[in-house]
C-alpha cells in the first residue's frame, strides 16, 4: 500500500480527532491534502457502486468507471460473469478504452503499442514478442497482464468493487441495508432491473459530503425547495380537488410537506455509514396508481407479497459512500468526487422488466425534474452547498453541527431507527468515514 | 380567417426566432412563454438525435405548466440560487428556415446555431449548440412556437447548472 506522502500533516490520529460523536470538523469539506487522502484511503478501502450488469449484457461488453481516482473498465468476460480491471496498459499506462462504454470483442488492444489482454486481464500478445527474448519481462507484473479488481461483488444487477484488500466483505458492509436494492429489484415483476433512460451529469462545485449528506437531511425540504416544489403546489392551490394531477405537480409538491411529515417519516441507520429515510412512508408513498402494473405485479408475486414490496416507498438510501437510490421511483444517483470542491453527481434511470412503459416515464420524469442540470430543484439545493463550501472558509467556528436528537446511546450502534428529522444519518456517515480514512493509514 | 392558410416570408421567419431570443434576454418571459401554442414543448435533449422526450431522460422538456412554474420561481425572493440574478445573452448565428417535415405539412422549420451565455456575479457559463423552431401560424395570422428543441454540443456532458432558458 502506498504510503501517506511524507510531508502530510495528517496522521490517523490527527483524521480521527476531526469527527466527533456530535460533530465534523470543516476541513473533511475543504482540506485538498484530506482530499487526496481520502482517494488513496477512503474510497479504496470502502465497497463503492460501478455500474449496473444491464449495461454490459454481452461477452465483450464494457463501461468505464473510476473509484478513488482510479481509472477502471467494468467488462463482461466470455464465461458470462462481470470482471473489472484497471484501465491501465500492462505496459506503459496508457488508458486501454477511452469511450464511456462499447464492445471490445474477445479482447483488449492498447492503442498505443497493439499489447493485446483477454477480459480478463490476462496478456494475449505483444507484437515482435523477441524482442523480450532474454529480458527482465517475464518475472515482472508488466508479464501478468492487467491489474484486475480482486473484490468485485455484483448484487442483484448492481456491480461494487473494494480496491484495497483490507475491512469487511460485501455483505457485512452493506447488511441490512441491502434490502432497499431488494425492494428496487422486487419491483420488477420479473426481478430484474435495466438502466434505461440516459445519465444526467451535474457538475456540482463543492465537496462530494454536501451531496451525500443532503440526501437524508429532511430539515432542508421546506426550506431550500420553496421556491419550487413551493410554487408548485401553490400554482395548484386553486384547481378543483377531484382534477388530475399532473405528474410534475404528484412529483414536486411532497419536497414542501411540513416538518411534522419528515419527522414521522423515519430514518434508519446500519453500520458502515449507510442509511434510509422513509421508513413508514415517503414523499414518494401517495403516487397514483398505475392498475396495469398492479396487475402484472399481482399476476407475479400473488396479493400478499405485491403489497409487502409496493408499501414500501423509502425516501434515499444511502449504500455509503458513492452510491444513493430510489427503490421507490427507481432512479439511482452516484457521487463521483474530482476534486476537494468539485463533484460530479450521475444520474441514472431504470426500467423495471416486464412493466409498462409507463414506469419508465415516470422516473425519467423524477429524474429530469429533480436532477437535471436545468432543475430549479437541485439549482437551490447546489446553491446551499457551494453556499457551505464558501461559508466553511470563515473563521471563528470550524466545526459543523450534527447534534439535532443526538444521544448517547446511537454511538457506535450497527442499526438504529430514529425519527425523521435526526441528524443521525450524517453522525453514521461521519463514523464510518473516519474508521476507514484511517484503516491503512 | 385567412391567415391560418398565409405563407410566412423567410424574413418573417427568421425575425420571429431573433426575437424569441431578445424576450429571453430581456427577461420578458411571460411574453415569451405566450409564443407557444398551448401543446408546445420547451425542450433539451440528454443525448444527440434523441428520438423523444418521454421513455428517455432529457435536461428539459416542458409543456405551459413546467414553463410557468419557472417562471414564477424566479419571482420568489425565495429563489436562492437566484442571489445574485443571473443574466442571459443569446448570440445568433442567422437562422436558415429548413425543409418542412412532410409529416408536419403546417410546421415551418428553422435552424439556428448559437452560443449561449449565462452570467452571474464574478461567474460566466459558456453553451454552444443547434435550436431548432417549429413554428405555425395560428388562427389569427400569428406565428407561434410548436415546440422549440435546443440540442446543445455536450449535452451529455457533465454541466453545471443553467438556470434561465437557454
Amino acid at each position: 500500500m502506498a504510503a501517506s506522502p511524507s510531508n502530510c500533516r495528517w496522521t490517523a490520529d490527527a483524521v480521527r480527532a476531526l469527527v466527533e460523536p456530535d460533530r465534523v470538523h470543516r476541513d473533511l469539506y475543504i482540506d485538498p491534502e484530506l482530499f487526496a487522502l481520502e482517494q488513496e484511503h477512503f474510497f479504496a478501502n470502502t465497497w463503492n457502486y460501478v455500474g449496473h450488469d444491464s449495461q454490459v449484457p454481452n461477452p465483450g461488453d464494457y463501461l468505464r468507471a473510476e473509484v478513488a481516482g482510479q481509472p477502471l473498465i467494468v467488462v463482461r468476460h466470455g464465461d458470462g460473469s462481470v470482471r473489472v480491471l484497471m484501465n491501465r496498459c500492462a505496459h506503459k499506462g496508457s488508458r486501454l478504452v477511452s469511450a464511456p462504454s462499447g464492445n471490445t470483442g474477445r479482447h483488449f488492444r492498447c492503442p498505443y503499442h497493439a499489447w493485446t489482454f483477454r477480459t480478463d486481464g490476462s496478456l494475449l500478445n505483444i507484437p515482435v514478442k523477441e524482442g523480450y527474448e532474454g529480458t527482465g519481462l517475464a518475472q515482472c507484473e508488466s508479464a501478468n497482464g492487467v491489474a484486475t479488481v480482486k473484490n468485485v461483488r455484483v448484487y442483484r444487477g448492481f456491480v461494487f468493487v473494494k480496491l484495497n484488500d483490507v475491512g469487511p466483505g460485501f455483505e457485512e458492509y452493506f447488511g441490512e441495508s441491502l434490502t432497499s436494492i431488494d425492494n428496487m429489484a422486487d419491483r420488477s415483476p420479473e426481478g430484474r432491473l435495466e438502466i434505461a433512460g440516459g445519465c444526467l451529469r451535474f457538475l456540482h462545485q463543492c465537496n462530494w459530503k454536501m451531496f451525500v449528506e443532503n440526501l437524508n437531511d429532511t430539515m432542508h425540504p421546506m426550506v431550500v425547495h420553496e421556491s419550487s416544489a413551493g410554487t408548485a403546489k401553490k400554482m395548484w392551490l386553486d384547481k378543483p380537488a377531484d382534477a388530475p394531477k399532473p405528474m410534475a405537480i404528484e412529483q414536486f409538491t411532497p419536497f414542501v410537506s411540513d416538518y411534522r411529515f419528515f419527522q414521522d417519516m423515519g430514518v434508519r441507520v446500519f453500520a458502515n455509514g449507510h442509511s434510509f429515510s422513509g421508513v413508514h412512508f415517503s414523499i414518494h408513498s401517495k403516487y397514483s396508481a398505475i392498475p396495469e402494473y398492479e396487475q402484472a405485479m399481482l399476476a407475479a408475486y400473488g396479493p400478499e407479497r405485491t403489497a409487502q414490496i409496493l408499501s414500501l416507498a423509502r425516501h434515499n438510501t444511502v449504500y455509503y459512500p458513492n452510491l444513493t437510490i430510489k427503490g421507490a421511483i427507481q432512479a439511482i444517483r452516484v457521487a463521483r468526487p474530482v476534486a476537494v470542491d468539485r463533484t460530479i453527481v450521475e444520474s441514472w434511470t431504470f426500467r423495471l422488466v416486464g412493466a409498462p412503459a409507463e414506469l419508465l416515464q415516470r422516473t425519467a420524469t423524477y429524474s429530469r425534474l429533480i436532477n437535471s442540470p436545468f432543475s430549479v430543484v437541485g439549482h437551490d439545493d447546489l446553491h446551499a452547498y457551494r453556499g457551505i463550501q464558501a461559508g466553511l472558509h470563515a473563521g471563528g467556528n470550524p466545526w459543523i453541527s450534527l447534534h439535532r436528537n443526538h444521544v448517547a446511546a446511537e454511538d457506535g450502534a450497527p442499526d438504529v431507527t430514529a425519527i425523521g428529522t435526526s441528524e443521525i444519518s450524517m453522525r453514521n456517515q461521519y463514523r464510518a468515514w473516519a474508521r476507514y480514512m484511517t484503516l491503512t493509514m | 380567417m385567412a391567415g391560418a392558410t398565409r405563407e410566412p416570408h423567410p424574413r418573417e421567419l427568421i425575425d420571429f426566432v431573433v426575437g424569441e431570443a431578445r424576450l429571453l434576454d430581456e427577461q420578458r418571459y411571460e411574453e415569451w412563454n405566450a409564443l407557444f401554442t398551448d401543446e408546445a414543448i420547451y425542450w433539451v435533449p440528454l443525448v444527440p438525435n434523441q428520438p423523444e422526450g418521454l421513455d428517455h431522460t432529457s435536461h428539459l422538456h416542458e409543456d405551459k405548466l413546467l414553463r410557468d412554474l419557472r417562471i414564477e420561481r424566479l419571482k420568489s425572493p425565495r429563489a436562492f440560487s437566484q442571489q445574485p440574478p443571473t443574466r442571459s445573452l443569446h448570440l445568433l448565428q442567422t437562422p436558415t428556415v429548413e425543409p418542412r417535415d412532410p409529416e408536419r405539412p403546417q410546421e415551418h422549420r428553422v435552424r439556428t446555431v448559437f452560443q449561449y451565455v449565462e452570467s452571474q456575479g464574478d461567474e460566466m457559463n459558456t453553451f454552444f449548440g443547434v435550436a431548432w423552431h417549429r413554428i405555425v401560424v395560428d388562427a389569427d395570422g400569428a406565428l407561434r412556437l410548436a415546440q422549440k428543441r435546443v440540442d446543445l454540443i455536450n449535452s451529455d456532458a457533465a454541466l453545471p447548472a443553467v438556470q434561465l432558458f437557454v
